[in-house]
């Protein structure tokens, strides 16, 4: 049964939100419950973001997220700020490219992911955001790629749809840099 | 049509259209900027009115406009939007006018900032512009409470001819779930607008909305008029979920996504063994005093929780007339309680109470 509360944190332009969106339109599309609650300052790109999303087959209860299950951190100040929160034995997704020379706390199962760099190798930087992705439904098996794939089939339409290839892709590469 | 993942924001705007809401005023301010947006690419294409005004005090009195005229009117502010929008609330309660009245709450007093907050509690209970007269206010806790009370509201406004405000915080504007918006919500038993100064005088007589009555025995009917709109709502509509109270010895009182929190908190308070409900007022006006006569005898303390200061203290002190002992958490500023917090005031609420 799923019952899985994330966090997923970076600075604004990172796709903080659309991830965690994606996961909650996947949830959404098999009738499973869900609820995503982003956190962000008055700036955007550059500022700190960050969104709750909780993915259950039960009631959704608190829309904030005091120990999450697992933990996806995009940049350097949200390693430092979340870190501490995760249950233990938790998933610690870290993007090690931006994410260098920080101790990381014990009783997790951390995961590094040069996001960025695999990003850049795939032609897109912009993607570091799926690559991540890609790992985190490797390791937890919330959903499979398929189902984010179905989700970004609904929202990237004309023009936008040409950018599904590299999403897939991305997803791919993050799920090999977790599994090699 | 089945579940749609929308947040919450636009979900109250697409409740207000299924809602029949013929008009929309209203002036930007954050967290419910959302709301407006979706009803400026929606309201049209549905041939309804959006008017993006140039204040908050335009906006309230184009709503007292359109409420006269007969159409099911809104507009939605946060905090200090309201406030400014008072002068309007308090001219269409006493005009008898239907309208509903959106506040995604955020942090004051003052401009305060735009994270979550409930802290116009007061103003949304004790009616907030000058005379006698309240709103009938509702707090859902979830999108999908939120967009099936909204779409109520405008029946409840227009059989009471009477403001409602659906009460909801940052938390509710921001967040996305899944909403079914083909819920059956509750018809009320609604009589023809023959009041309405619609220009219309071939099929009514002439009609005056006003709110002025200069003859104090004329205004003193009005006021007992009135009044009766009120009692009947404290009589017949008061709104409130008991949580977990079977074998409840202690309970919090909270509403709003504070509830929803507390649902979390009653759980882990489960693992230590302690059994804790939860009294979740679904009106704030009027206050669920029926409720507090349902809690059963084992309960001796309450833990208000609210996003404020403790405003709801005093109604739940009404409502228990000194027969429980009254326990507060609170948090404020924008910053969200964690469920563990409720946890320990609840433990310390206990704790308290045993020595």
């Amino acid at each position: 049964m799923i019952n899985e509360q994330l966090i997923i944190a970076g600075f604004g332009g990172q796709g903080v939100m659309l991830m965690g969106q994606l996961l909650s339109f996947a949830a959404t599309n098999k009738d499973i419950n869900t609820l995503w609650f982003p956190s962000y300052g008055p700036e955007t790109r550059g500022g700190t973001a960050n969104c709750s999303v909780t993915i259950s087959e039960e009631s959704v209860n608190s829309p904030v997220i005091s120990k999450p299950d697992s933990l996806i951190i995009m940049n350097k100040p949200s390693l430092a700020k979340f870190q501490d929160k995760l249950k233990k034995d938790g998933c610690l997704f870290i993007n090690t490219s931006l994410v260098k020379d920080v101790p990381i706390r014990d009783g997790v199962n951390v995961y590094k992911i040069p996001a960025n760099d695999i990003a850049s190798k795939l032609g897109n930087p912009k993607v570091a955001n799926m690559v991540m992705m890609g790992a985190y439904l490797a390791v937890t098996k919330v959903f499979s790629q398929e189902d984010i794939i179905e989700v970004l089939k609904e929202k990237f339409v004309g023009e936008k749809a040409s950018l599904i290839g590299i999403n897939q892709e991305a997803l791919n590469e993050g799920a090999k840099a977790v599994t090699l | 049509m089945g579940k749609v993942l929308m947040k919450g924001n636009e979900a109250m705007a697409l409740a207000a259209i299924k809602g029949g809401c013929d008009a929309f005023f209203g002036y930007p301010i954050t967290p419910q900027n959302e709301l407006p947006e979706y009803l400026s690419k929606h309201m049209q294409a549905n041939g309804r009115v959006f008017v993006q005004s140039e204040s908050e005090v335009a906006a309230i009195n184009m709503v007292y406009g359109a409420a006269g005229a007969g159409a099911r009117v809104l507009t939605s502010s946060s905090s200090p939007g309201i406030a400014l929008k008072q002068e309007g609330i308090t001219y269409i309660a006493g005009a008898e006018l239907p309208a509903v009245i959106i506040n995604v709450m955020r942090g004051g007093p003052g401009l305060g900032g735009i994270q979550p907050s409930q802290g116009d509690y007061k103003q949304i209970t004790r009616g907030g512009g000058n005379g006698d007269y309240y709103l009938y206010s509702l707090a859902p806790e979830s999108l999908q409470e939120a967009v099936d009370l909204i779409k109520e509201s405008f029946e409840i406004a227009d059989y009471y001819r009477n403001p409602v405000m659906i009460a909801v915080d940052g938390l509710i504007g921001q967040m996305m779930e899944p909403v079914d918006f083909d819920h059956e919500v509750k018809k009320w038993d609604l009589k023809p607008k023959d009041w309405v100064a619609d220009g219309d005088r071939k099929s009514h007589p002439k009609n005056i909305i006003n709110s002025l009555y200069l003859d104090p025995t004329d205004l003193e009917n009005h006021n007992l008029k009135l009044k009766k709109k009120y009692d009947d709502m404290k009589a017949n509509h008061q709104r409130y979920e008991m949580i977990n109270m079977e074998n409840a010895e202690i309970a919090i009182v909270a509403f709003g996504s504070t509830s929803r929190i507390a649902r979390t908190a009653i759980q882990l308070l489960k693992e230590q063994g302690v059994n804790c409900g939860i009294l979740r007022p679904i009106t704030i006006y009027p206050f669920p005093e029926k409720a507090f006569k349902e809690l059963p005898k084992e309960v001796k303390d309450l833990v208000v929780v609210e996003m404020n200061t403790g405003q709801m203290i005093d109604d739940v002190k009404i409502a228990t007339m000194g027969t429980h002992n009254i326990h507060f958490y609170g948090r404020v500023g924008g910053i969200v309680p964690e469920a563990e917090e409720i946890v320990d005031a609840v433990l310390k609420a206990r704790g308290e109470s045993n020595e």
